[in-house]
């Protein structure tokens, strides 16, 4: 069961959303119905299943829809038609319809937010304001503090506590804006552009914390960006939002590899692929390979062999000299991989890893799957890609 | 031109019949209001008057203290209460105490819902703002008579007018203070599962209490400047002096009472003014 399920979903900011709606089906552009009804065109026909542990990212420009999505989960923003369910318990609760008691109930027990400029209230000091929700939820005082403390220390500010909010730095504060929203223990988190208002560095240090702490917490998050690196490195899934509607969604991966619009693929373009590509989207597969019998032929230059029995790298060789070959998987030490080692390894390894394999070892990397040779990495495959190249026309002339 | 000046619109007229219907039809209503409101501040007058003047002058003080950790303030106020007590004015001064304190506690209760009510309902403040311009604007006397007619001589008809003139400050700015409340503060609110009336005195209320704090010392100090407009209907006070004194061309008197005036004007402001904040509207 999803966590959240969005079907055909239109939010509507105005007076008469009906009429904006009929013109909507009438097939009118966002503008036009601005200028003929003044409302405006949120989110037209979203459709969004968010499974429980998934990290979606909502993607887009600004003005792209991505908030007012988010936004309608917990009900800030109406739902104008459509369904918009969100899991509670066994039951699917549908926002469009529930009343006022069942959408506080929702906010308070299963839906937390944190926001783009951290909304903490500056008379509560911070022990106050991560125990915000649960002063909302009248828990007593006592223990709501020692519940907003654990989360404290769940974020390293316990000993900022007694602090008022504008005596912290901006990374501070929006840790205590995660505390206040993991205080609720609600599996759903939206994240309304969490990390935008705080400088590069801190915004990379909460990115790794944000993904160490979703390991143990296993929260379902929708996440606002509008920076594809941001949800490539924290995204399982990413929907892409141009226009008030979501163009492509998918693996992060799949993004990457296959952008469906010159806009998705703009974005693209201006990614760092490290995070996201893995060994399988890189590699030149066994089938383009200079194999004659059971003889690969690894580089030219320096007379590199592999020797393959049944299908899988029994020996190797450089210039006659044997060569060690080394079975490596992701968790293990890189360090221990030196020079004259042929490393081998799965093609699920990132492509971070494989460069890191291959910088280390001198030589190309071999990708084997169920004791199979598949495909090999050389410098070749990974330029391509950092070049950009994996997603354009010009993959299938540049291969050839 | 004649005939404009030949048929004048009777408004005063009509305002009178309306005086005069209010004193005939609801004349039950204003007397339960006045016998309650004078046996309020009387009571208070005989209890203020009940404790001795130093232990007065000592609570003033470590209030200052208490409330400013500032030496220099308690030294003024007990000074400032010493010359009061010297100067012969010390139950004048409780008197005008109770009407200032008493007035701004019953535009206090009526000002801040109102001006809630203002904040949250849009109409509430389009119809409240011109009725506040003219509470402000119209020159005192003119609603002191029928204040006078309606609830009889004494303390009550100043303290009304009283208020008239000063539930503006409190209205406005507890309306300014909650519609200036950042939406994100609300949107918060909402997202963490705030009821409405949570909202208002977890969320709302708290971000404007700064500005509502300053509509209550504001409102301390119009009641203040209504003394001697009050002790014209009969209200009892620092007031009075001034009166006789301007009927009978008494210099010294005049000045005297004026300056307890100014002397417990700085004591309020001062006390009431919100520690930290130095300068205030």
């Amino acid at each position: 069961m999803a966590a959240v399920d969005i079907k055909n979903l239109d939010v509507v900011f105005g007076k008469n959303p009906a009429r904006a709606l009929e013109l909507m089906d009438a097939g009118l552009s966002r503008q036009e119905i601005i200028d003929r009804t003044g409302d405006v065109v949120g989110v037209q026909n979203a459709s969004l299943s968010v499974k429980q542990g998934e990290i979606c990212v909502l993607m887009g420009l600004s003005g792209s829809g991505k908030s007012s999505l988010l936004r309608a989960v917990n009900g800030l923003n109406p739902v104008s038609r459509g369904t918009l369910e969100v899991q509670d318990g066994e039951r699917m609760v549908d926002l469009a319809q529930c009343d006022a008691l069942t959408l506080r109930h929702l906010r308070s027990t299963r839906i937390s937010m944190v926001f783009q400029k951290f909304a903490l209230m500056p008379w509560l000091d911070v022990v106050d304001n991560v125990a915000f929700g649960l002063e909302m939820q009248n828990v007593g005082k006592k223990e709501r503090r020692r519940r907003a403390m654990e989360k404290l220390e769940m974020v390293g500010l316990a000993e900022w506590h007694d602090k008022l909010p504008h005596e912290l730095s901006g990374g501070m504060q929006q840790r205590v804006g995660l505390a206040r929203a993991f205080a609720m223990d609600s599996d759903i988190l939206l994240m309304d552009e969490p990390f935008s208002a705080l400088d590069p560095l801190i915004r990379t240090q909460l990115q790794d914390e944000l993904i160490e702490l979703q390991e143990r917490l296993n929260k379902t998050i929708l996440f606002v960006s509008h920076d594809l690196d941001e949800a490539l490195k924290i995204g399982s899934h990413i929907a892409i939002m141009e226009s008030a509607k979501i163009i492509q969604h998918g693996k992060p991966e799949e993004i990457v590899l296959n952008p469906s619009t010159a806009y998705v693929e703009d974005f693209v373009a201006h990614t760092n692929p490290l995070n996201v590509l893995r060994g399988r989207s890189l590699m030149t597969a066994i089938t383009a390979l200079d194999v004659t019998g059971d003889n690969l032929q690894l580089n030219k230059h320096e007379n590199c062999h592999v020797r393959i029995e049944g299908g899988k790298p029994v020996a190797a060789s450089r210039a006659n000299a044997p060569l060690n070959l080394l079975d490596w998987q992701e968790g293990q030490p890189i360090e221990q991989v030196s020079e004259n080692n042929l490393v081998i390894t799965s093609p699920d390894v990132s492509m971070r890893a494989a460069i890191e394999l291959r910088y280390r070892s001198g030589l190309p990397v071999l990708l084997c799957e169920g004791g199979q040779l598949v495909g090999m990495l050389s410098d070749r495959d990974f330029y391509h890609a950092l070049l950009g190249k994996h997603f354009t026309q010009e993959t299938t002339s540049d291969a050839a | 031109m004649d005939w404009l000046t030949d048929h004048k619109i009777p408004l005063g007229s009509w305002m009178e019949a309306f005086v005069d219907w209010l004193t005939l039809n609801a004349s039950g209503f204003f007397d339960a209001i006045s016998i309650s409101l004078e046996w309020v501040i009387l009571s208070l007058v005989d209890l203020f008057l009940w404790f001795p003047a130093w232990a007065m002058i000592a609570l003033v003080a470590a209030l200052a203290w208490g409330l400013h950790r500032k030496v220099s303030l308690a030294v003024f106020s007990t000074a400032a209460l010493l010359l009061i007590l010297n100067l012969g004015y010390w139950t004048e001064m409780i008197e005008t105490l109770v009407l200032v304190l008493t007035a701004t506690a019953l535009s206090i209760m009526f000002g801040i819902p109102l001006g809630i009510l203002a904040a949250h309902r849009r109409w509430v403040y389009t119809v409240l703002r011109p009725i506040l311009d003219l509470m402000q604007t119209i020159p005192t006397f003119v609603y002191l008579i029928p204040t006078l007619v309606l609830f009889g001589l004494g303390v009550v008809p100043g303290l009304i007018s009283t208020i008239i003139f000063a539930i503006a400050a409190p209205i406005r700015l507890t309306y300014l203070g909650i519609s200036r409340v950042p939406e994100e503060l609300i949107e918060a609110g909402k997202a963490f599962g705030a009821s409405p009336g949570k909202l208002l005195f977890k969320v709302e209320l708290p971000a404007a209490m700064p500005n509502i704090m300053a509509g209550v010392t504001q409102c301390i100090m119009l009641s203040l400047s209504m003394v001697v407009i009050a002790a014209l209907v009969g209200a009892d006070g620092l007031g009075k002096p001034v009166i006789r004194a301007l009927n009978t061309v008494n210099i010294s008197q005049g000045f005297e009472a004026g300056l307890a005036i100014v002397l417990v004007a700085i004591i309020l402001d001062r006390i009431c003014k919100k520690p930290g904040s130095s300068e205030e509207v």
